[in-house]
Parts: structure tokens; sequence; C-alpha cells
């Protein structure tokens, strides 16, 4: 089944572009520019995956997160941005984005990217993956929560083998596991990323805000 | 680059009118400046004054220090008020010079000899009966030296807390002042005791004002310094926030869409790179860490090779012998890969912990079987792994056709 997928972005241009090129891969079933539009439009258009801009005018992808996400169970977002600030990232992934890609996506990859969204899984760029090493790897302070204030040396390696531009079937190829694994895995760390209430998570953005 | 358009932006608000420039055409159009051999040109000088900058001015044009000439001209001012007109002369026979020759170094024999004038003058005029009481002419001179001692040799600018000197100078010429004062008073005890309570008074408030104005001046500037920095800071929020969205994306957009044309494709990403470098870059804008360098090599790559490079950096490191070694084996693996990536995006990953740098540099071109590595490879693979060998590290160049190419580089750090 092809998924459903809605564009946000405050960019006709960029939407355009986008919609061109997803149109072959997949149904494009409506757009918005910007957090108003998002409200009213997203629950009527029974999307599977938003692409959600970081950017948006009247509070940014996190407003639409925050305003539309209890009442949207089915349908997931990934955010889609220009922006590598890291306080950014962080706060749409906190604010419930399945994950984070930035524009310089190839249309191939998007499209694979929206398609692993639809089916529940997180998707990372390498640059979040870095991102989010870095974040879990600065301090030596034993964490509050175990489960959730650490990675294990299983997703550390599958994050590292993403910020390495390996794609997911390589890299259960390379650590010699099936592809849900990974999924798992990334899963996994997408939901300490969501929840974990690490001091260190949210310095580390502000810290890192200009990079 | 960056800082100098910064500057031109701010330009307009520095400039503020009251700045303006005003060359005095009085007195020293026709007198003809005061130009002893050997020494400078004598002016006025805005930087560093306390009333009209002829201390300043004459502290630099005669190799002084600016103390001294405070201090001398206070002195002479005792001497039946010889010191006021002098100044006021000074200033309106002298130039201003906003932008005067570097200050010459001072000579401590020319201070002593400058203050011996400055007491013979005093004793000539003295002998003149251009005098006040001797009296008057000790306490002040005690006083004038504590006043000198507080305002110092930057007019009170420099802050005690971060100069001890400083503070034990501030301290004793506080209380030079008040010994000043005090002496004044019981010397003067002769006269009515209403009017000694009201010169008294109005020595005092003099004197406040005359330790803590410099200060107080000094807080006010601060203070606009502060806000200068603050509209400015904003005013780049702004830019960022409204403007540099728009033009990321159209680059981004531009990227997508430039297809096969790898030159359009190139400059879009150079330009956006500039622009995030400017946006989002620190204001240190040295080459001083594992990762400034990496990006500054890895965007010098992308521009030649016209093939995008996403580079990731776990942690940082200062740029050490180690650091440079990877900085220049990841530009070399990169600058290979890029020929071979197809025009297709090369992935760069570095990593820095606690012993060891470790470093990833992948395309997705066609890849090479490692049995039979065609010659260009070769290359690859002896250039690198002997960089990284002779430099104490290692590197492994894995491929297989169809799979694309990863070189892995390994650096041990130095210990400290």
């Amino acid at each position: 089944m092809t998924p459903r997928v809605f564009l946000v972005d405050d960019h006709a241009l960029f939407r355009a572009g986008v919609r061109a090129e997803l149109a072959e891969h997949l149904d494009v079933v409506g757009e918005a520019a910007d957090v108003d539009e998002a409200i009213t439009r997203i629950p009527a258009a029974r999307a599977d995956v938003v692409l959600l801009d970081v950017h948006l005018p009247g509070g940014g992808g996190v407003e639409v997160l925050r305003r539309l996400g209890p009442a949207q169970s089915e349908t997931r977002f990934l955010a889609l941005s220009v922006s590598d600030a890291p306080e950014d990232v962080i706060a749409v992934i906190r604010a419930g984005a399945r994950g984070y890609v930035t524009k310089s996506i190839t249309a191939d990859e998007l499209a694979d990217a929206v398609r692993r969204v639809a089916a529940g899984d997180a998707v990372f760029s390498p640059r979040l993956a870095g991102f989010v090493l870095d974040a879990f790897a600065g301090d030596r302070s034993p964490p509050v929560d175990p489960e959730l204030d650490a990675l294990t040396a299983r997703e550390r390696e599958v994050l590292r083998l993403i910020a390495r531009g390996y794609t997911y079937k390589e890299i259960a190829r390379d650590l010699v596991l099936s592809v849900k694994t990974i999924e798992t895995h990334v899963s996994a760390v997408l939901r300490k990323l969501q929840l974990s209430n690490r001091y260190e998570l949210s310095r580390w953005a502000s810290d890192r805000r200009l990079l | 680059m960056r800082r100098s358009s910064d500057e031109r932006r701010l330009s307009h608000i520095r400039d503020d009118p009251g700045r303006t420039l005003m060359c005095a055409r009085g007195l020293h159009a026709i007198i003809p400046l005061v130009h002893l051999p050997g020494l400078d040109r004598i002016s006025r000088q805005r930087q560093g004054r306390v009333i009209a900058g002829v201390c300043a001015g004459l502290a630099r044009g005669l190799a002084l220090d600016v103390s001294v000439v405070r201090l001398g001209m206070l002195l002479l001012s005792l001497a039946g008020g010889f010191g006021v007109l002098v100044y006021g002369g000074l200033w309106l026979a002298l130039p201003v010079d906003d932008d005067p020759a570097p200050a010459r170094p001072v000579h401590r024999v020319d201070d002593v000899a400058a203050l011996a004038v400055v007491l013979g003058v005093m004793l000539v005029l003295r002998a003149a009966g251009v005098w006040v009481t001797d009296a008057v002419a000790i306490v002040g001179g005690i006083a004038a030296v504590g006043v000198v001692l507080v305002w110092g040799r930057s007019g009170g600018t420099e802050s005690p807390a971060r100069n001890p000197t400083a503070a034990v100078r501030i301290a004793v010429g506080v209380a030079l002042v008040i010994v000043g004062f005090i002496a004044f008073n019981v010397l003067t005890g002769d006269l009515a005791a209403l009017g000694r309570s009201v010169i008294g008074a109005a020595l005092a408030a003099v004197g406040i004002a005359l330790l803590f104005g410099p200060r107080l001046a000094r807080l006010a500037s601060d203070l606009t310094a502060e806000r200068r920095a603050r509209i400015r800071s904003e005013e780049k929020a702004e830019i960022a926030a409204h403007l540099h969205d728009g033009v990321l994306q159209t680059l981004a957009l531009i990227q997508h869409r430039a297809g096969t044309n790898r030159e359009v494709a190139a400059l879009a990403r150079r330009q956006e790179r500039e622009l995030r470098e400017w946006l989002y870059g620190s204001p240190s804008s040295g080459v001083t860490t594992l990762s400034s360098a990496l990006t500054r090599e890895l965007a010098a790559v992308e521009d030649d090779q016209q093939v995008p490079i996403e580079l990731v950096i776990v942690g940082d490191a200062p740029l050490d012998e180690p650091a440079r070694a990877m900085v220049a084996a990841v530009r070399e693996a990169a600058t290979n890969a890029t020929r071979h990536a197809g025009g297709v995006r090369v992935d760069v990953y570095v990593e820095v912990d606690d012993d060891a740098l470790t470093g990833y540099v992948r395309d997705r071109g066609a890849g090479f079987d490692p049995a039979a590595v065609p010659a260009d490879r070769r290359g690859l693979a002896d250039s690198v792994v002997g960089r990284m060998r002779r430099a104490g590290g290692t590197a492994v160049v894995r491929s297989q056709p169809g799979e694309g190419t990863e070189v892995s580089l390994s650096m041990p750090r130095r210990r400290p």
C-alpha cells in the first residue's frame, strides 16, 4: 500500500519540488503553509505521514505536534528541515516526530524514509545519529534511569553506522542482524531521546545551539 | 570575511552623530603649532581624555606618562590658577587628532624631569606673587597627587577587581584626597564657622565627584556598549529567523533540481555552506580544533571536486599532531572518494574519544575488488595507509564491486 503523505512547509517552491519528487513513489494528499492550516487540514486528509518543516510561521513544527499530537494517533510525523540546529532537532523529536531528515536528502531516500515512518519505525539522518551519539556520550555521571538515560553498546554501534552513511540494510548485513532488529534498535533510541530526562540532553542542545 | 561584513553592518550604529569629528579652526590656524625636533606633533586627543584631551595629547606628544602631565597641570593650577589658564589656552590652540600616531615608549627620567620643571615654574610664580597661601598649596598638592592616583593613566576606566595594582593605587589616592581635605579644614580653622562648613561641604561634594565621576561615566558607557552588542545579536537572530530559512530552502531546492549539472549543484551547496557558516559559525573564527579544520578542508574538497560531502563529527579535540594527521588523511581519502562517487554524496564520519580519533570516508561509487586493485586505488591505499602508518595510526580500505568503498582511519591520541 502506498503511504499517504501530507506536506507542511511555508515555502511553496519547496512544497512543489517535494511533491514532484515524491509523486512517482508516494501519494501526496495535501499541503499546508503554516501552523493553522496544518491544524485544520491534516485531520481531514487522513495522511499516514506528515512531512513537517521545523520552522513555520505560527510556532513551528513543534507547535503543530503539540496541538495535533493526541488527536492524531494514526498519523506519524517526519521532520524535514534545512535547520541543523540541535535544539530545533531535539525539540521536534521530543514533541513526537518519528524522525528527522535534512532537505539535502535525495528523492529515493526521502521516499524510503516516509515508508519507514509509515510502518512505525524511526528515521535518523547521519547528522541526527551524530547528534545523539554526542548528546549521550558527554558525561560519565551514572544515569538516573538506566532504561532511558544511556545507550546500549549495540545501539551505539547502529547509530555509528547510520552516521557513517549506511542504510538499514547495509547495517544489518554489517552487524549480521535482521533489518527488523536494526529498526527496533533505532526505535529504542528514538524513545530514549523522547522520554529521557537527562539534564545533559537539554544542556547539550542549548550548548550547541549554534552548530 | 564574516567579521568585516559584521563591522560594515555595525558602522552606522557606532558612528553616532555626537562623535562627528569637529576640527577646530581656531587659534591654531594662526599660531604655528608647538613642534619640537624629535617630538610628535602635539594635539588634543579624545581617546583617554578626562576633560578636553589636552593632558592626554601632551603626554603622547611629549612622550610622558599622562598621570604626570595631569599632576603637573593640577600643581600649576595651585599657583594662582596658572595651570587653569595654561589648560584653557592649549584647549583653544591645539587641534583635535582622532587618529594619532602610536604612542612612543615613556621613560621615567622624562617624567621626573617634567615634574621638576613644574616645581620650578611654581617656585618662580610664587616669587612673582602669583600664588595662593603656602598652606593651601601644600594641602592642594597632596590632594592633587591623590586625585591623579585615583584617576590613573586611563581616566578611571580600568576595573580595580581585574587589576590589583589599580586597587592599591586607588586606595592610596582616596586616602591622600581625604587627608588633603581634612588638612585644609584644619589649616583654615581661622575662617568663620559658617564659611568653613559651607566650604567643607562644597569640597566634599567636589571630592566625591572627582573620585566617583569616572567610574559612573564608565558604567554608563559599559551599558551603552552592552546595549549595542544586544541590538547586534538580535539583529542577527532576526536575519537568521526570517531570511536564512528561505534562502537555505531555495539553495536546497536548486541542489535537488540541478539533476546531472554538477556545477550548479556544487555552486548552490557552496553558497549554502557559506551562509550556514556565517549564521551559525562561532565568533572566534580560528582553526584551532579538529572539527573546524575538518570542516574547512572538506569544504575545499567539495569546491574542487563538485561532489557533496556530508560531514558528521562526534566530540572534538584540539588540533594537535594526531589530529592534524587525521585531518590530512581524511582529506586525501575524501578527495579520492569524490572521484569515484559518480557525483553522489560522500559520507565522512569522525569520532573523538579519550584514546583515539576514528574516521570513516565512504563513497557509493562502483567499488572494486580488493584482490584486483585498480592502479588508481592502489595509489589511495599506498598514500593514505602510508601516511597514517608514519603518524602512528592505521588505515583500512574496504570495498566490493557495486558496493562503494569505505576507508577506515584510526589514530591514537597523544597522552597528556
